[in-house]
Order: C-alpha cells, then sequence, then structure tokens
C-alpha cells in the first residue's frame, strides 16, 4: 500500500481518540483564553444593561440537555446579568426538556448566588407550554388563556411578579435560547415582528448561521454557539468584576473547542495531502501503463 | 438523591454509549433502548402536567381538578374546551387499525393550523421584511461624504449574493448565458454559507462532547 | 365523509388563523384565539399518540419474539417506569400538586440522573464522526468544493483564540483579513446572503404550500385510500 492510501485508510478509531485527546487534555490543564464580544452579541448585553431596574424580562429555554453544554452558559449568564440588574425574569420553555434545564438555574444558581432573590418576587418559573409557533401566538393575542398560573400551579395574580402580567407585551423584551423548532425563529415571526416586542438570544452553533438574517432589524443580537457565550461571559466581567473569579464554562470550555478546531483542521488538510498525492500517484501510473 | 450514586449512574450511562465508537454492543443498545423508552414517557408526563392539566382539564372539570390546579377553584366549566378535547381523543384512534380514519380529522386540525399559521407570518418574517433588509446602500458614504470601500464592498456582496442566490433556486428558466454565470455566482455565495454552517456544526459537536466530558471528569474526580 | 370532512376542517381552521392574523376584532379574532389554544392543546396528544406507538410497536416486538427483542423490553420497562413515576408524581415533596421536576422527586432522578447523560452523551456521539467524515470526504475536488472547504476552515479558525494568534502579525492596515475580522464578515455578508436566499426561498414553498393545503389541493398529509 502506497503511503497517501494507508493515510486515508486510517482506523477512523484513532481519528476517534485524537478527538477525545483534543478535548481531554485541554480539560485538564484548564488553559484560559481572553474573548472579547463582538457587536452582535455585545448589542444583547447592551440592550439587558441599558434597560431600568425592575425591567420585565421574559426568558425561554428553548433547548433540553442534548444541546445544554452550549447553551447552559448563555443562560447563566444571562440569568446573572438580568439579576445583578434588577430586572424581574420569567422563565418559560417551549420544549418539555427545557423544564429540567429551567430547574437547573431556580435549584443550583439562583439560591446560591443571588440568596436575596426571593421566587415570585424576582424570577417565576412559568413553565412548558406546547404547541410550538402557536403557543407563542396564544401568548401574544391572549397571554392570560395560554399562561395563567406558574409551574406550580400558582394563579399569575398570587405572585407579585406576573399579578400585572396581562399580555406578552408587558414584557420589555424576549430572551430565547434555542436548539432548534421552536426557538428564536418562532419568537421573531410570532412575537417579535408581530407585538414588536424586542427579540434577541443564543442559538447553538448550528442554529445561528440560519439566523443571522434576522440580524439587526428583526433580531437584536446573538450568541452563536459557545463563542458566543464565552463573549457575553467576557461582557459580563469586564462590567462587572465580581465575576471574575465565577466559573465561567464557556470560557472554561474554550480550550477544548481551539484544540480539536486546529485538530480537525490539521485533519482536513492531511486528508487532502494524500488525496492529492495518491491523485497524482495514479495518474503518473495511468500515463505509464498506457505508455 | 445521592450525588455520588448520581456521578456513577451518570458515568455508566455516558460510557455505555460512548462504546458505540469502538463498534455497536450490547451496552449501547441498552442504553439507545432505555433512552427511548425514558424520553417517550418524560415528554408525556410534562406535557399532561404543564399544558393539558391547566389548559385543558382545570377548565373543563375545575372541581375535579381544584387539587391540582388552584386557579380552577370556583370556576365554571369552560364547554368549549370539549371541541380540542375531542379532536386530541380522535388523534388517538390512531393506534386502533378499525378507527385510524378519524385520526385524519384531527391530523386535518393541526396541519390547517401549522399552514395558518406559517402563511402570514412566512410571509412577513421571512420574505418581506428580508426583502426590505436587502434594500441597502450599494454605496456608503461617511458623515464628510467619504467613500467607505469596506461597508460598500459588504452591501455590494449581500445585495448581489442574495439576488444570485435566489437565481439559482429560480428553475423556471434554464441557467444557460448571463443567467449561467449568475446562478453560478449564487452557487459560490452557498457554498460560503454551507461552509461557515459547516464550520459552526463542528464548533457545536465540539461543544457537546466537552461537555460530556466534563461530566466523566467529575466522575474521576469523586473516585480519586 | 373519510376524506371530505378533514378537508373541510382544514380549510376552516387555515383560514380562520390567516383571517385572524389581519383582523383584530370581532367574532373572527374570537374564533382566532381560540383556535390558536386549540391548537396547542392538541399537539400535546401528539405526544401520547407517540407513546401509545412506542408501546405497541414494542409489545409487537416482544409478543413476535423478534430480532433484539429483549431490548425492546428495556424500552417497555423504561416507559412504564418513567411514565407511572411522571403521572402519579411519584416520591414528588408536593405531592399531585406539586411542580413537576420538583427537586427530590423520581421524575427529577430520572430526567437529570438518566435521560441527561442520555440524551447529551446521544448528541456529543456526532463530535467523532464529523471529524472523521472531514478527514475522508471533505475534498478540494471542485471550485465549488475549495470555496465551501475554504470558508470552513477561516470560521474554524477564526471562532477560536487560536485564530487571532495566528494572524496578529498583520500590519494594522490588513486588519480586515485577521482570521476573527474575517471569520465576522463572512458570517455577517456572505453567510447572511446565502442564508436569505435560501430563507426567501423556503418562505415562497411554505407560502405556496399551505395555500395547496388550505384549498385542499395538496392532500397528501391524509395518506392514501378511503
Amino acid at each position: 500500500m502506497r503511503i497517501p492510501d494507508s493515510i486515508l485508510r486510517i482506523d477512523r478509531r484513532i481519528i476517534f481518540l485524537l478527538i477525545g485527546a483534543a478535548v481531554c487534555i485541554p480539560l485538564i490543564l484548564k488553559p484560559r483564553f481572553q474573548d472579547s464580544p463582538t457587536p452582535i452579541v455585545q448589542s444583547i448585553f447592551d440592550t439587558v444593561e441599558r434597560l431600568p431596574a425592575g425591567s420585565r424580562v421574559f426568558l425561554s429555554f428553548d433547548y433540553g440537555p442534548d444541546t445544554a453544554p452550549e447553551l447552559d452558559p448563555m443562560a447563566k449568564a444571562l440569568v446573572r446579568h438580568t439579576m445583578t440588574r434588577g430586572h424581574e425574569v420569567s422563565f418559560f420553555t417551549l420544549f418539555p426538556e427545557g423544564v429540567g434545564q429551567i430547574k437547573k438555574i431556580t435549584d443550583n444558581l439562583l439560591p446560591v448566588e443571588f440568596p436575596d432573590k426571593a421566587y415570585g418576587r424576582d424570577y417565576v418559573n412559568l413553565g412548558y407550554k406546547a404547541g410550538l409557533g402557536g403557543a407563542i401566538n396564544t401568548m401574544v393575542v391572549n397571554f392570560r388563556t395560554l399562561v395563567n398560573a406558574d409551574a406550580e400551579g400558582t394563579p399569575l395574580d398570587d405572585l407579585p411578579i406576573t399579578a400585572d402580567v396581562d399580555e406578552m407585551v408587558d414584557y420589555v423584551i424576549i430572551l430565547s435560547l434555542t436548539a432548534g423548532d421552536p426557538g428564536l425563529k418562532e419568537w421573531i415571526q410570532f412575537a417579535g415582528d408581530i407585538a414588536g416586542i424586542p427579540v434577541m438570544g443564543g442559538g447553538t452553533a448550528v442554529v445561528a448561521p440560519e439566523l443571522y438574517p434576522y440580524y439587526p432589524q428583526q433580531l437584536v443580537g446573538l450568541m452563536g454557539g459557545l463563542k458566543g457565550a464565552s463573549e457575553y461571559e467576557s461582557a459580563l466581567v469586564d462590567r462587572y468584576p465580581t465575576y471574575r473569579n465565577a466559573t465561567m464554562e464557556a470560557t472554561m470550555r474554550m480550550g477544548p473547542q481551539v484544540v480539536t478546531h486546529v485538530l480537525i483542521v490539521l485533519l482536513v488538510l492531511l486528508g487532502n495531502l494524500a488525496y492529492f498525492l495518491g491523485r497524482s500517484d495514479r495518474r503518473n501510473r495511468a500515463g505509464r501503463t498506457g505508455q | 438523591m445521592d450525588v455520588t450514586l448520581m456521578l456513577w449512574i451518570d458515568a455508566a450511562l455516558t460510557l455505555m454509549i460512548l462504546s458505540f465508537l469502538y463498534r455497536d454492543n450490547p451496552f449501547y443498545k441498552f442504553a439507545e433502548h432505555l433512552f427511548v423508552g425514558v424520553s417517550a414517557a418524560y415528554l408525556m408526563a410534562v406535557g399532561f402536567w404543564d399544558h393539558l392539566v391547566p389548559n385543558l382539564l382545570g377548565k373543563l372539570f375545575p372541581s375535579l381538578m381544584s387539587g391540582v390546579v388552584p386557579g380552577a377553584v370556583g370556576r365554571s366549566p369552560d364547554y368549549y374546551y370539549l371541541i380540542p378535547a375531542v379532536f386530541g381523543m380522535l388523534l388517538l384512534t390512531r393506534l386502533i387499525d378499525r378507527w385510524a380514519w378519524l385520526s385524519r380529522w384531527a391530523l386535518a386540525f393541526i396541519v390547517g393550523g401549522a399552514a395558518g399559521f406559517n402563511l402570514p407570518r412566512f410571509l412577513d418574517s421571512d420574505f418581506i421584511i428580508q426583502v426590505q433588509s436587502t434594500m441597502i446602500p450599494l454605496v456608503v458614504l461617511d458623515a464628510s461624504g467619504n467613500l467607505l470601500w469596506g461597508a460598500s464592498f459588504s452591501h455590494v456582496v449581500l445585495v448581489l449574493g442574495v439576488i444570485c442566490g435566489l437565481v439559482y433556486f429560480f428553475f423556471s428558466v434554464e441557467h444557460k448565458g448571463a443567467l449561467g454565470h449568475v446562478s453560478r455566482a449564487g452557487i459560490w455565495v452557498l457554498m460560503v454559507t454551507f461552509g461557515a454552517a459547516f464550520g459552526y456544526t463542528v464548533m457545536a459537536r465540539i461543544s457537546l462532547l466537552t461537555g460530556r466530558m466534563e461530566a466523566l471528569g467529575a466522575w474521576l474526580g469523586s473516585i480519586f | 365523509m373519510r376524506r371530505r370532512i378533514p378537508l373541510i376542517i382544514t380549510f376552516i381552521i387555515g383560514v380562520v388563523l390567516i383571517t385572524g392574523y389581519f383582523v383584530t376584532r370581532g367574532p373572527f379574532n374570537t374564533l382566532y384565539e381560540s383556535f390558536s389554544d386549540y391548537f396547542a392543546i392538541i399537539t400535546v396528544f401528539a405526544f401520547i399518540l407517540g407513546g401509545g406507538s412506542l408501546l405497541k410497536i414494542h409489545l409487537k416486538r416482544v409478543s413476535s419474539r423478534a430480532a433484539d427483542w429483549p431490548y425492546s423490553v428495556v424500552t417497555l420497562v423504561a416507559f412504564l417506569v418513567t411514565l407511572v413515576i411522571g403521572l402519579f408524581k411519584v416520591g414528588n415533596p408536593g405531592g399531585m400538586s406539586g411542580e413537576i421536576l420538583a427537586s427530590g422527586s423520581w421524575l427529577r432522578f430520572m430526567f437529570d440522573g438518566v435521560y441527561n447523560p442520555l440524551s447529551a452523551t446521544m448528541f456529543s456521539l456526532l463530535a467523532f464522526f464529523v471529524a472523521s467524515a472531514s478527514y475522508r470526504a471533505f475534498r478540494a475536488r471542485t471550485k465549488e468544493a475549495t470555496i465551501l472547504l475554504s470558508a470552513a476552515l477561516v470560521i474554524l479558525l477564526g471562532r477560536t483564540p487560536v485564530g487571532a494568534w495566528m494572524t496578529a502579525w498583520m500590519p494594522e492596515s490588513l486588519a480586515f483579513l485577521e482570521l476573527p475580522n474575517l471569520a465576522n464578515w463572512i458570517m455577517a455578508w456572505p453567510n447572511t446572503a446565502g442564508q436569505r436566499a435560501i430563507m426567501i426561498g423556503i418562505a415562497l414553498g411554505v407560502i405556496a404550500t399551505s395555500l395547496r393545503i388550505i384549498l385542499g389541493i395538496e392532500r397528501n398529509y391524509l395518506g392514501r385510500g378511503e
């Protein structure tokens, strides 16, 4: 077997091992990379930052555990930011799995980092609603028809944070963390473009490129994948240095990103090199046979 | 639930799935089938308690549901909700071969609903506003009237890129001559788009793997 | 009756939902609000249908002793156990009126301990396959493939700090060629152009298909036969 062919026929499990190592080694060594927000991320940060304290924010966790490593850091950064700014946050989800993602925040992050914030006064969990875009539509035309109680069944009127919420437009911004359909696209189509509520948020890196055409007319800003989350974390740390010692998950996870991206680029280049060397080799042999 | 036990279960299930990388095996199959069963039931349970109970049963049978839907106390039944209840039940007839044809009625509601929702919204958000957003000046000047080369180039790329891309998707005319060249430029724009999408997809997949490796790291950390 | 009634239902629902978008008052709007709400409720029954279908298929596999039938037993047991835990809120500190995923409930354990790792790992497998596929199939065979490959490589490097490091030597006047800037530019302009062209194309397709469905021209969703 010639060298180019043998390179092309490497057992795929060797590539798997290389990828595994490229992810694990940086996780052990924990290199930290400085990041800075791009305008598309900075605009979300600025919007949240400029809202007057006590503004009603709607935060939809439209994802599940399968995309949590990308979207959880965004969720945490947004919750930290909105809570630090003193906004009133309503958690919601259009994904059944999103219920568990919300609980991670309300059970683990909020009581630890914001012990002075109270459920029902500073934040509320409105739970899951089915119906995809239809659910958003129902909320826009008549919010209370769809959401008449929080996830625990407490009527909205009995909670200080939602007692005055009668319509979707009572929220000043909609933030969605999107893994697919329904997500930011539906929030834009069914709420942002119709009710005029500014829509922004984050998407997995798979979804993010598809959302760029909405920016900036219909989408205030977008965090794309782990890099977007890392940019938001850096903006948060720059503005609020108290978070400098907090665990910034996306920033930590950029280490494996760097190494694996470089590895994949090298693999692609090696694959191409072997392919072209093999092709010219085959042509030469064919030429010799022809003679 | 004990944290250590959770870490062990988490790690065991993670390793079972990852074992597929070597080759298909009984551990992977077990985990795969477990996932299917748990996820289907989880979706049903959350859908039932978070949507059906407050939004259907609580409105149809408020007194009966008052124990689990506090807001239903003292409310009178709203019999209009028999409509979605009946359609919902009709959807379930698909499970019974003899009556499966009745599920078409419910399916018709869902399909008609999706079509009715999508038509005006795609027309507005994904067509009209997208066309509007593409109507940007090709020559960008600063406040003093100087030409901004970079911004102008970007605007030209966007406008021509959208037009060329659309021409490529226009299959009613054969792509020959000038149209062929425009269509070819459209393919190049789409290739850049797909390249970007590929780069982002790699980024996404690596992020997910990082999350899992962190979980395995937490498990190993609990042992050593 | 088996085909005509569904077509009538589709027409009525579709027309009401389209009209309600434009007419914000009066009886049409009331119907619009109601149908929108009913739509969301009916979609929940799709979960139940999915569960029922899963049960039916795997019971059949077990009863006929089909290949790998013991794994169907795993699915059935996992499904039934989780369903009972979920529907009866087993172990929920708030009882039947408690939050579905309340801390300490058994369903929360199933979500955190079982669903979470299985779901996350299943999708993380793709990292390995995408790398392997890139190595084997990502070739600059044609001009188009080379453009795609180049864009992908710029994004891969430009969206990480290594891209900035690689091109940090560039003079200020060529800053736009630094990999992070190039990656951001590709995303903001050519990517937006391509995605927008696709988006407009899809929008036209959705509009045409929705009209065909509402007017009863498109009937494939009804299946074949009476």
